[in-house]
């Protein structure tokens, strides 16, 4: 079973590092931008759930992105995929780049998703372009001998992340659409419970929007599972030093306190997050 | 004073985590030497304030965090013992509601193995709105700085931290000085609202100029009080602009959040240049 992850060591991911990085591939794939990036030791220390703090001209803060794929090696040496959705001047920036941009990077950063130790089943719940770390935690679960059943929802169809894609690594695959422009209609609150109940799965995994993790994570408590959330904040520098990225959480010890999303977080246990006060 | 200062580089406080965050990004020279001023350090636990805490504009950021800190207990047992036995160079923030607060504090850290020094925050943008003993004038400055080193032995450096007002910067500086400040740390930030209209404090390269002006005017008016700038800098050029204006040593804040080997890049930029 996953460990509780809220609290205790800095880095859940070994050693980030800042580095001069590269846009080697850049894709625009529906509603969203693709883009491949060299970072020097990063892809290597990569764990699912981690991401990246890139910096963008004329701006102070980072801007975290999820680490949606890393390849081991391709022509550019070990590169690293991120996914943009334009959503103010950062993102539309990043969005822009062509290749060949210098970015500086730095990762890989935060708690990764906790691997179960045995072969369980296991029930992966993501939502938009912030769905992305699931696809290669199904992988690894995958490796593990775990049956990964994988829902993903988006607004329409051309917000929906990778999911042919996903038929790769997981048993099965459900898409939801809020607007019912592709797959089952309706949002993931609406089917997760009936979902989760038919992959039978033991623990749940989520990425995407506060209101989807927080249905994952109570459709999973209501049948004693556990789950982990990967709960997506603004996040000014992404290394822990501001603490500029609160989390309210319940600890182990029951006790409510506010944690850094970027270092005790991004991936937490579903159950001792008070989503109320997020 | 007598107390040797800790610089010429120092982490500016509220902009290095726990401290051990910056390990990842220290360099070959390692996190051992690096002078931290801790985030500020209360007496009981805070949980700090609610999100947002930081909010971008041109030039820099303005923050309105609330202080969280896990308070002086757990501060000691925890974080200091790992910067300690890290050699990082410990000064501590503190900040309290009232003046005996205050001398807690420093009483028991005089007494914490491995604090090199204490800073005081007394110009926080927004110390009304954090339930801290509030400072609108010099006076009460000063009667913070002296509840502290009352506590705490003069040969080990004391600062005061104040906001780059340049109408007020002198009679602070002095006021402070004569309180018992080993030095005063100019720049901080500059009182600033959010979008929303909260209050918060201004900081990044936006301010560098305006703690430069204020830097300078201590430097004119009062010749004998050390001075720390802090304020914008985020390379050998920004730093130097303080240290040519007489500053003895800089912080960096902001710059860390953009690139957190900002520090291990100067420390290393300025033992290159003065051989």
């Amino acid at each position: 079973m996953p460990e509780a992850a809220v609290g205790g060591a800095v880095h859940g991911s070994g050693h980030p590092v800042h580095v001069d990085g590269e846009v080697v591939a850049t894709k625009r794939i529906g509603g969203y931008q693709h883009l491949t990036l060299t970072a020097p030791g990063v892809p290597e220390g990569f764990r699912a759930g981690n991401f990246v703090a890139v910096s963008v001209a004329g701006h102070v803060a980072r801007r975290a992105l999820w680490i949606h794929r890393v390849r081991a090696s391709s022509a550019f040496g070990p590169t690293l995929d991120v996914v943009v959705e334009r959503r103010g001047d950062g993102s539309g920036w990043l969005a822009a780049q062509p290749v060949g941009t210098r970015i500086a990077i730095t990762g890989p950063l935060g708690r990764p998703f906790a691997l179960p130790k045995e072969a369980v089943s296991c029930l992966l719940v993501g939502e938009g372009y912030a769905a992305a770390p699931l696809f290669p935690l199904a992988e690894r679960l995958r490796e593990r001998g775990c049956a990964v059943s994988l829902v993903v929802s988006a607004p329409d169809e051309s917000r929906l992340l990778s999911a042919l894609e996903a038929r790769r690594s997981a048993r099965s695959v459900t898409v939801l659409t809020a607007d019912g422009s592709v797959g089952l209609r309706g949002r993931v609150g609406d089917h997760v419970g009936d979902l989760l109940a038919r992959s039978e799965a033991d623990v749940v995994y989520a990425a995407g929007p506060h209101e989807v993790l927080r249905a994952a994570a109570s459709a999973a408590e209501r049948v004693g599972a556990w789950s982990q959330v990967a709960v997506e904040t603004w996040t000014p520098c992404g290394t822990g030093l501001c603490h500029g990225c609160p989390l309210p959480v319940v600890g182990e010890d029951g006790v409510a306190r506010v944690v850094r999303a970027c270092t005790e977080g991004p991936v937490v246990r579903g159950d001792r997050v008070r989503w109320d006060d997020l | 004073m007598s107390a040797q200062l800790p610089g010429p580089v120092m982490v500016a406080s509220g902009c290095g985590g726990t401290g051990r965050e910056l390990e990842a990004f220290a360099g070959a020279a390692g996190i051992a030497g690096l002078h931290l001023v801790t985030r500020s350090i209360t007496l009981d636990a805070r949980p700090g304030g609610a999100a947002p805490r930081v909010a971008e504009v041109p030039g820099g950021l303005v923050n309105a965090v609330g202080l969280p800190n896990p308070g002086l207990e757990h501060f000691l047992a925890t974080e200091l013992p790992w910067l300690v036995r890290a050699g990082v160079q410990v000064t501590v923030s503190i900040a309290g509601a009232t003046l005996g607060e205050y001398a807690d504090l420093a009483r028991r850290l005089s007494r914490a193995p491995g604090v090199v020094g204490l800073e005081v925050n007394v110009g926080a943008p927004d110390d009304a709105g954090t339930g801290l003993f509030e400072v609108r004038e010099p006076y009460h400055s000063a009667s913070v700085v002296a509840a502290v080193r009352r506590e705490f032995p003069s040969d080990r450096p004391l600062l005061a931290k104040l906001r780059p007002d340049v109408s007020r910067i002198v009679e602070g500086a002095r006021a402070c000085h004569e309180a018992g400040a080993s030095a005063v740390v100019i720049g901080n930030s500059v009182p600033a609202a959010f979008p929303d209209g909260r209050a918060g404090g201004l900081s990044g390269p936006a301010i560098a100029p305006i703690a430069l002006r204020c830097v300078a005017a201590v430097r004119a008016a009062l010749p004998d009080v050390p001075t720390v700038g802090s304020g914008g800098v985020r390379d050998l050029a920004s730093a130097r602009a303080y240290l040519d204006a007489g500053a003895l040593a800089v912080q960096v804040g902001t710059a860390l959040l953009h690139d957190p080997t900002t520090v291990a890049r100067l420390r290393a930029d300025l033992a290159e240049e003065t051989p």
